[in-house]
Formats: structure tokens, sequence, C-alpha cells
């Protein structure tokens, strides 16, 4: 598939715009190649336009949270935007919850989500680098790590 | 697809691409008695739902959509009709949640809370008939 579904760079994050009514199979093959594409790129985040999307069935769904489940293991972030107002109400009456899927309105406060939620990752690492007990690959008998407590 | 006089249309449910044609014509039909689009939505993803349980649990079978009229009001009935394995546990199958597999178990109890109507017809061995309705408001 990947015809039926574009999948664009925009930055540091790749753009998914569904424009047609996917079966479950493209769906499925959609899923495969953004974890490929996240990879190829080493994208840290993932936009999935849904704003032509008529309805988002439990399949749908599920898939959005796999996506965001999946590209949080490869370090990126994923924001659904452009959810329909019926669509939002359907979702809710079916019971599907999306749990672990960042939404926003629109492409730009989804922009803006992802570049918060990339700045907070980057924060949590720097302060895995900081920490004296951290221990590099490369420096495994921790010797240029060690505590130097005339620092303190 | 088939036509009848009566505007009975009739579709086979033997793969994806099948699902997403019954998606389809359950929305023409439901613009045509002008469904708000609250309720489209909400038939359309019903259908979506009950074409794949017939895909998947039931492994190929039939839908049948067509206008109805009651008291004045047009609705939309679809009828889901498969020949598989049927449902040993009704009430099970209805629970939120509970999947025979695979799936988030939102199927059937998702769709029914989605339309005005909904009624089940099973037989282990013999097959399954999910039968939906909504109405114009």
């Amino acid at each position: 598939m990947s015809q039926q579904v574009p999948v664009l760079r925009l930055g540091n994050a790749l753009l998914v715009s569904i424009q047609v009514d996917l079966q479950d199979d493209d769906v499925l093959a959609l899923q495969e190649e953004l974890a490929e594409r996240i990879v190829a790129t080493g994208a840290r985040g993932v936009i999935i336009d849904i704003s032509a999307v008529d309805i988002v069935d439990s399949f749908i769904g599920r898939m959005f949270s796999s996506i965001a489940a999946l590209s949080r293991v490869l370090d990126a972030e994923t924001v659904v935007v452009g959810m329909r107002p019926a669509v939002a109400i359907t979702l809710v009456e079916l019971g599907l919850s999306l749990d672990g899927v960042r939404t926003a309105l629109d492409l730009e406060k989804g922009r803006a989500i992802l570049d918060r939620l990339i700045a907070d990752r980057r924060t949590v690492r720097d302060i895995a680098q900081d920490d004296d007990e951290f221990v590099p690959i490369d420096d495994p008998a921790g010797e240029r790590h060690q505590p130097d407590p005339s620092r303190r | 697809m088939s036509t009848s006089a009566t505007g009975v249309d009739e579709l086979p449910i033997s793969s994806g691409d099948d699902v997403v044609r019954v998606r389809q014509l359950v929305r023409t039909r439901a613009q045509g008695i002008r469904l708000s689009l609250v309720d489209q939505t909400k038939l359309v993803t019903a259908a979506s739902e009950l074409a794949r349980n017939t895909l998947v649990h039931g492994g190929s079978g039939t839908a049948r959509i067509e206008v109805v009229q009651r008291a004045g009001r047009s609705g939309i009935r679809a009828v889901f009709s498969d020949e598989g394995p049927g449902i040993p546990d009704l009430d099970l199958a209805l629970t939120a949640g509970w999947t025979s597999g695979g799936g988030l178990g939102l199927g059937l109890s998702g769709a029914k809370r989605l339309v005005d109507e909904f009624d089940i017809d099973t037989e282990v061995g013999r097959g399954t008939s999910v039968t939906v309705v909504k109405w114009s408001r």
C-alpha cells in the first residue's frame, strides 16, 4: 500500500494525512511503514492528520494507540490531529479511549505539542547524562564519571 | 451489489474492500434520509464494526441495507449475516471489553450503543445475523 497514505517529512517529524477510506490491511501496512520510516529518518515525532476521516472505528482507533506505543519505543512522540466533532462523539459512545494517544485540534497545535514533548524527552535525557551515577557505554569503569567530592 | 425494486441493497462481505464498500453504501443511504451528521457517523461506525465481525468471525457473509418507515419517520436498517460458527455465549460476547481474540472487544457492545435498535440471532454451528436500525429524528 503506502501509495494509499503518503508519509511526508515535516522538520524532525513525519506527517501522515489520511485522505481515503482505509481497509484494515492498509491500516496495518501504514503502521509497519511508519515504524520503518521512524527508524530510517530518525524522526522524533509523528503527526497523524485525520481531518478528512469521517469514521474512526475500534480497529483504526487501536492503530492510533499502537503507533503511539510503537513510536515511543523508537524514541518518538505521536499526536493525532484534526478529529471531526461527529467522530469524537461517536468514539466516546463506542467506548474507545485511545489510550496513550495525544490529540490536538489542528496541525499547528499538534506541531506545538510535539515540540514540547520532544523537548521534555531531551530534558530527561540531559538529566540522566548529568547524573554522577550514570556510566556511559564507552566508559565502563566509570572513571570519568566518579563523583568528585571537591566539586561539592 | 444488487438493488431490488423495494430498495434493498445486498452486498457481499468477503474482503476488507467489501467492508469499505458497506461503510460507503450505509453512508449514502443515511444521507439519503437526511440523518444528522452525528447519527450518520454513529451508524457507519456501527456498520463498520459489524461488517468486520462478519468477515473475521463469520468467515464471510452479506450486508443487507434498506430504508424503513415507521410512524412518519425514516430509518436505515442493516442486517449482517454469516454462516460461521455462531456465538456460544451471547451475554459474554456483548460485554464491553470481552474479546474472542485480537480486538478490543468493542465490536458488538460498541455497535449496540451507536444504534437505536439492535438484535442478534445466532446459533452455534449455523451462523449469526445482527440487525441494527437507526431512525431519523
